[in-house]
């Protein structure tokens, strides 16, 4: 035998209960809000700054100086050795003369730096990385490398970088989860309250053979309204902020340092991520509330 | 058709409220459950539900075996038996179509079986010009009638009714009775809960007595008297 089901009660039970208890439906939507809100400017955040990072983090090489007793061609031949090692990109080959060029080109105008001669400059390679985080060791594999006398390399920078993506990201997780678990909290009391309400029409409803999921539908149909009206107040909210605040970064005079990227290419994205989360958080949060009460 | 074979009961705080009943009730019968208050009468109609479960012994109820029933098949069993209380438990916001409509939605008919039924059913029991009115507006027994409306909607095999004329006067208590007799005649099981002496001997019913967790007479064409003990 299977339970039959008539839509149309389902969902006008499921809306009802909403407005009956309003103040909870709509302290349960606000938790919903928040708790995207959160989620989503981290996450946009964090889209940004890989964008606007990613040239520094690609510029994230070290120089290895060639042995000056190996000849140019010697010293090239080293390439496919660096590259063998694992994390390693690429190796790009720098003569002395280029490196004298580049660093000149740098620092045009500084007499400090004018007419050095060329010998003061190394053959070198700079090698590129996979994953900053294990730059200390592949230096150091490098370094180990015949023909090769010495790295640089500015790990401050690297690791800095890497560190506070790190933390940002450990913070940003424990908010939302945190955010998440109220969120779940509230809105399943709001459906406990509309159990609460209806617990007599639950108890006739069981009497009569309906079955538990029969019994659970309107209060799951509840708590996605819940959450899809959450996600969807806390997408246009989202866009908003994100409006403001990339007018007012894009603003300064920062000479362009931070681009901020538009939102619509990201909107559906956005969207698609509130949405799912809202249902999730209405569907869990309802099926908690009745739990207890479908044991009868 | 039930059967209860030498089932006992003890609730969580140690209270034994039956103590070996054995009790068969064919299709088509009216049986009269009596005995004094804490007998164990109710107990007896909450094992039928499968509101609670026997501490031992074995029940059936309408081609389901209690005992091993899993909690997915109880909704269906609870729709071979229509249930009728002593305070109504109709829902107050609703009018009386509605209360039955609901009854019927809860298990899935459709609009078309919901029409046809509910108008039948309220015409059996003699309310076909109420059913826009609330329950508030009704009276006691008037009430009571939607709610055997309500048990009957879904057409169960059988009637349970616990006290049904517990809250009403004697002229109404009658009317009820009469009612559940003829829906009785029209082929439904009907098992009713009462202390009221009067009434079980106006009917040559089945009478079944309870005591202190026992039976203690089960007569056809019964008598009901209060006083005897053994
Ligand atoms: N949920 C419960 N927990 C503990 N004891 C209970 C519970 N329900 C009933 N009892 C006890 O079980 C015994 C039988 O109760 P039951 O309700 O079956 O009596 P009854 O015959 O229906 O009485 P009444 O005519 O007053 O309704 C009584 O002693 C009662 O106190
Ligand atoms: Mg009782």
């Amino acid at each position: 035998m299977r339970q039959r089901y008539n839509f149309k009660y389902l969902f006008s039970e499921g809306f009802h209960s909403i407005f009956t208890h309003g103040f909870m439906s709509f302290a349960a939507v606000c938790m919903i809000v928040c708790c995207l809100l959160i989620m989503g400017s981290f996450s946009l955040v964090a889209v940004n700054a890989q964008h606007n990072f990613s040239d520094l983090e690609k510029d994230n090489q070290f120089s290895a100086y060639i042995d000056e007793t190996l000849s140019q061609e010697e010293a090239r031949a080293l390439q496919d050795e660096i590259e063998a090692i694992p994390n390693v990109a690429r190796a790009e080959f720098v003569t002395k003369e280029q490196a004298q060029a580049d660093f000149e080109a740098d620092y045009e105008g500084n007499p400090l730096f004018e007419d050095l001669p060329s010998t003061v400059y190394r053959d070198r390679f700079h090698v590129y990385l996979e994953d900053l985080s294990k730059l200390t060791e592949t230096e150091a594999a490098v370094k180990q490398v015949a023909g090769v006398a010495d790295t640089y390399s500015a790990p401050e920078i690297a690791e800095g970088f890497t560190v506070i993506r790190n933390i940002a990201g450990g913070v940003a997780l424990i908010l939302v989860a945190i955010l998440l678990l109220v969120s779940l909290f509230i809105i399943s009391n709001t459906i406990k309250l509309a159990t609460f309400n209806r617990r007599e029409e639950i108890a006739i409803m069981k009497m009569c053979g309906a079955t538990n999921a029969f019994v659970r539908w309107p209060f799951v149909f509840e708590g996605m309204i819940l959450g899809v009206t959450g996600a969807l107040v806390g997408f246009f909210l989202q866009w908003g902020v994100y409006a403001l605040v990339g007018r007012a970064v894009g603003g300064t005079d920062t000479i362009d340092l931070i681009k901020v990227l538009p939102f619509q290419p990201m909107a559906l994205w956005v969207l698609l991520a509130f949405l799912i989360t809202g249902l999730l958080i209405g569907v869990v949060g309802s099926m908690l509330a009745i739990r207890k009460f479908l044991q009868v | 058709m039930i059967r209860l074979i030498d089932i006992q009961k003890s609730y969580d705080n140690g209270t034994k409220a039956l103590k070996g009943v054995n009790l068969r009730i064919d299709d088509g019968e009216f049986v009269f459950l009596v005995g004094p208050s804490g007998s164990g009468k109710s107990t007896i109609l909450k094992l039928i539900t499968a509101e609670i479960a026997p501490t031992a012994g074995r029940l059936m109820v309408n081609g389901y075996n209690l005992n091993n029933i899993t909690p997915r098949q109880v909704p269906y069993m609870r729709r071979t038996l229509g249930v009728i209380f002593q305070d109504f438990r109709l829902i107050e916001k609703k009018t009386v179509k509605e209360n039955l409509i609901f009854a019927m939605q809860v298990v899935g008919a459709s609009s078309r079986e919901i029409r046809k039924r509910v108008a039948y059913v309220l015409d059996l029991v003699g309310l076909l010009d109420k059913g826009d009115q609330r329950p508030d507006q009704l009276s006691g027994g008037e009430q009571q009638r939607v709610a055997i409306a309500r048990a009957l909607v879904n057409n169960p095999q059988m009637i349970i009714a616990d006290e049904p004329t517990g809250n009403l006067d004697p002229m109404r208590s009658l009317e009820i009775m009469m009612l559940l007799e003829r829906i009785n005649e029209l082929g439904t099981t009907v098992l009713v809960v009462t202390h009221e002496r009067e009434l079980v001997n106006r009917f040559s019913k089945r009478v079944v007595a309870i005591e202190n967790g026992r039976i203690i007479s089960d007569e056809t064409g019964g008598y009901y008297n209060n006083e005897t003990t053994i």
